[in-house]
């Protein structure tokens, strides 16, 4: 320590100064919230987004789900023959699909066990509300997430590129 | 202000009126400005952050939107508090804040009182507010704040004694206890006979500058001296059942009485209201023109701005002392260094 | 008695006086003070009653349990998916670091190993999540202690942190990120780049926090020979982590143990403190994370190529078994111990946190100090109460 010792109370006032005169010349490390926003990473779990066409109301989610905040009602529905003269296609018809947001812990086992590619994270994550039975969503609401899921992002160098959704 | 005023015959009653609200403006006017400069914005500014910007140009509203909080806050007292006494004690608390500002010159005839004695006045009733925070630690029926209330009592008292003493030097200097008089003799004093500044007693009396605001920022129980407040031991100390509009008079006597505590500390050490009078020509009270009476309050203010930004400063940077070692401090450096500084000043006093 | 060092003894004296203070000479009653379980200086519902002679304490204990949420009953009705997503919320500031003890105590019941960019991954966002835990620490420190702006330059950079942390895992605070046999992904393009940044911020912030807090007078003297844990106590009371280490013990699990994680892949030491008083404590936590930001420049260095995840089945059933794992988290030494039957979920799981075994020590430590005292010491003292309730 070849400097001169500075006592240390002074220090600790040019600490806060320099972070005074830095806030006040290079702007502040925080942001007006509602005026302007933070856009989170591409992964951030945000909300729950549903692709109804693609779910066949199979349960994986709904049991996997640590608080068990998936609610899965379905049916089975006749829908006409591909070909001519085939027998009539079982298909699933998903009655309910909702997601109770106010148990939700965002752990996002529900969306990595889904085999068929039906759940996906969306970073968006307005939606609180005022009242806590409107924090359950229902599959037209989940829906209307899938609108804003991201690509999923470029993997880091080095990465085993093949496989994952 | 008052010669103005009594030379144009108004009403006692009118007269009565206008102090009281010079007083209140005197009062509360340096707290909003504090509280909004010091403690929403440069407290936020140092810790990279913007503070309040919703209410208002630059959140500047927002002292007005948590005045309007906290008037509308229902005015709680616990069950087994002493329902008087806890009522009364904000009041006595800002009360001192009052009167202290009362002494206080702001230009050559603007004053609320000028009587000889003031700088002993001062420090009288700077003690005051001790017995309001002691009683308001006490009957609020809470160990937290009656623990709050006995340290607040024993630091107020510890720090009354250096801050007497180092106003004792100024007083020897400027030979008179009149705050005027002590503007006077700065700004027509002369160092070593270059009278372009006067004499600011903060050259020759620089131990004593500090230890007086040493001795304020403890007697306002700022950072580093909050430990009656120090919240995070005793919650909030004496105000923590206080809400509402009881806990808005703890707030504003707070933030008035360093404002005030500054303006007293720029009258003692940085000449005050004043102007070194060699700028314009003057020697003595009676030349200094009208316009004074103006510009004199706004000089004051400045002053007053650059020293609660020191309190202020330090208060956001510094960790708190402990009851004993604050205790230490007072007696153990702090009285005696103002004693030595007494001394020589006597002698300096006497040698030329 | 002389199992217990001079420090005991003198505090038994010292209450021994008190009590003779309050009882006989002024006939008083001392006074009982409850701190918390609301209380600005308990960071959540930690209970502290303490008997008061004046500012002294003359007796105290801490009173945990307003907490309790039942972690080891939870794990039990949860496959092993959902402990992970369980158990971060332990410690809810270093989360990432609770998931990797168990996941490892699972993997070495199965007889897997993460690849070795999992496990380099692993031990980055471990350190991360240590970095982030920890300048939390150093920030409240100075809450406690009576300075407001430390706290917010903690918050401020740590989340620097947690955004890499959000974007490597997509949880803030819980990342859910680790799977028995690797990671759940691999990281985001741009990530090493950014984490350099952020780790250089970091050691800009540490240096801050050393100016404004560690060598002002002020906060010496209220924190050097505050609070001294004798070596022998720490070890009798079952201290761990920086605490212990601040004692004068060289004890740190990520180098005394071979575990398949990255860090003798970096070059780095383990700090201590010969004094073990507060000042001590939070000095050695201090240079930690410092030495963290080290080890993380260093792995992103050497990341290998290759997947993140070793081959396991779809289904987890982990085979019958017990195994106990501990890695060296921000609190100290954090284990589970997984006794499995061979189902989906573990059969029983007891977890292992430092915060309750720091904090045993509680009422040996407060006997004859004063109040601001207690705060400093719990401050140092450094828990969380997650980790003493779970």
């Amino acid at each position: 320590m070849a400097k001169p010792k500075v006592p240390g109370l002074l220090k600790g006032l040019g600490v806060t100064f320099g972070t005074l005169m830095r806030t006040a010349t290079e702007g502040s490390n925080t942001i007006q919230y509602p005026h302007e926003k933070e856009t989170p990473p591409i992964r951030a779990r945000g909300v729950i987004a549903l692709h109804e066409g693609n779910c066949t109301s199979c349960m994986l989610c709904a049991r996997s789900c640590p608080d068990w905040c998936i609610y899965i009602e379905g049916h089975k529905e006749l829908a006409p023959p591909r070909r001519a003269g085939g027998s009539p296609r079982k298909v699933n018809k998903l009655d309910r699909f909702d997601i109770d947001y106010a148990l939700c812990m965002y752990c996002g086992i529900c969306v990595e066990v889904c085999p068929f590619d039906a759940l996906f994270w969306s970073p968006e994550y307005e939606y609180s509300e005022p009242r806590i039975a409107d924090l359950l969503h229902d599959k037209s609401k989940l829906g209307e997430w899938m609108e804003t899921v991201p690509e999923a992002p470029e993997l880091e160098a080095g990465a085993d590129k093949k496989g994952k959704k | 202000m008052n010669a103005v005023v009594l030379s144009t015959d108004l009403a006692y009653w009118a007269q009565s009126l206008l102090r009281v609200l010079g007083g209140l403006v005197a009062v509360l006017l340096p707290a909003g400005t504090i509280v909004y400069l010091f403690l929403f914005k440069m407290m936020s500014f140092m810790q990279s952050r913007l503070g309040p910007m919703e209410a208002g140009p630059y959140g500047s509203m927002q002292l007005f939107a948590e005045v309007g909080k906290w008037l509308q806050k229902e005015d709680i007292y616990p069950a087994r508090a002493d329902k008087f006494l806890f009522k009364i004690a904000p009041i006595i608390v800002l009360s001192s804040t009052f009167l202290l500002v009362a002494v206080v010159p702001f230009g050559p005839d603007a004053w609320f009182t000028n009587f000889e004695a003031g700088v002993f006045y001062m420090l009288a009733v700077s003690s005051i507010s001790v017995l309001g925070i002691l009683i308001a630690g006490w009957s609020s029926a809470n160990k937290y704040s009656l623990l709050g209330g006995l340290r607040a009592a024993g630091q107020l008292i510890a720090y009354e004694l250096p801050m007497v003493l180092a106003v004792v030097g100024v007083v020897i200097q400027a030979g008179t206890m009149n705050m005027q008089g002590i503007v006077v003799a700065q700004n027509a004093g002369s160092i070593f006979g270059w009278d372009g500044l006067g004499n600011p007693y903060i050259f020759t009396q620089f131990v004593g500058f500090v230890i007086f605001m040493i001795a304020v920022q403890a007697e306002l129980t700022q950072a580093p001296f909050d430990m009656p407040i120090a919240e995070s031991e005793l919650v909030s100390g004496y105000m923590t059942e206080y809400s509402g509009f009881r806990f808005l008079i703890f707030f504003i006597s707070e933030f008035a009485t360093a404002g005030v505590f500054s303006m007293i500390a720029s009258v003692l050490f940085l000449g005050g209201w004043a102007v070194p009078f060699s700028w314009f020509g003057w020697t003595n009270l009676d030349d200094i023109d009208n316009w004074m009476n103006v510009a004199g309050p706004l000089i004051l203010f400045t002053k007053m701005i650059v020293l609660s930004f020191i309190i202020m400063w330090v208060r956001f940077s510094y960790p708190r002392f402990r009851e004993d070692q604050l205790q230490r401090f007072a007696w153990k450096v702090l009285i005696p260094v103002s004693l030595v500084n007494i001394m020589l000043t006597a002698i300096f006093k006497v040698a030329f | 008695m002389s199992l217990l060092g001079d420090r005991q003894q003198l505090a038994y004296i010292a209450s021994q006086a008190a009590d003779a203070r309050v009882n006989v000479e002024l006939e008083t009653e001392g006074m009982t003070l409850n701190i918390g379980p609301q209380h600005p200086a308990t960071h959540g519902t930690l209970r502290i009653i303490a008997r008061l002679d004046g500012e002294q304490v003359i007796w105290a204990e801490p009173s945990a349990g307003y907490m309790h949420r039942g972690y080891e009953k939870l794990t039990e009705v949860r496959t092993y998916p959902q402990v992970t997503s369980l158990v971060n919320r332990i410690d809810w500031l270093g989360s990432f670091a609770n998931e990797v003890p168990f996941i490892l105590a699972a993997e070495k019941l199965m007889g897997v190993e993460a690849p070795s960019r999992a496990q380099h991954i692993r031990t980055i966002l471990f350190e991360l999540s240590r970095i982030a835990n920890v300048s939390l620490f150093l920030g409240d420190l100075g809450v406690q202690l009576g300075a407001i702006t430390p706290v917010f330059f903690a918050f401020r950079d740590r989340e620097y942190v947690l955004n890499l942390i959000e974007g490597a895992t997509g949880g803030r605070f819980h990342p859910n990120f680790d799977r028995i046999g690797g990671l759940k992904e691999d990281l985001p393009a741009g990530f090493i780049d950014e984490t350099r940044n952020v780790m250089k911020k970091l050691r800009t912030f540490c240096d801050q926090i050393e100016d404004l807090l560690f060598g002002n007078e002020i906060f010496q003297s209220r924190t050097r020979g505050i609070g001294v844990i004798p070596k022998d106590v720490a070890l009798q009371y079952g201290m761990s982590g920086a605490n212990l280490r601040a004692s004068g013990v060289d004890w740190d699990l990520r180098r005394d143990q071979s575990l398949p994680m990255a860090w003798d892949k970096a070059d780095w030491k383990v700090i201590t403190h010969p004094d073990g008083d507060s000042f001590a404590r939070c000095w050695v936590r201090l240079q930690e994370v410092r030495e963290s930001t080290r080890i993380v420049d260093q792995l992103l260095d050497t990341i290998p190529a290759g997947p993140v995840m070793a081959k396991v089945p779809k289904i987890i059933k982990v085979p019958e078994g017990e195994a106990w794992v501990s890695t060296e988290n921000p609190l100290g030494e954090m284990g589970y111990y997984v006794v499995s039957q061979g189902d989906m979920g573990p059969f029983r799981v007891k977890i292992r946190s430092a915060s309750f075994n720091n904090i045993s020590i509680v009422p040996w430590l407060l006997k004859g100090v004063y109040v601001p005292d207690i705060i400093t010491i719990l401050a140092s003292l450094y828990f969380i109460l997650g980790d003493i309730d779970r």
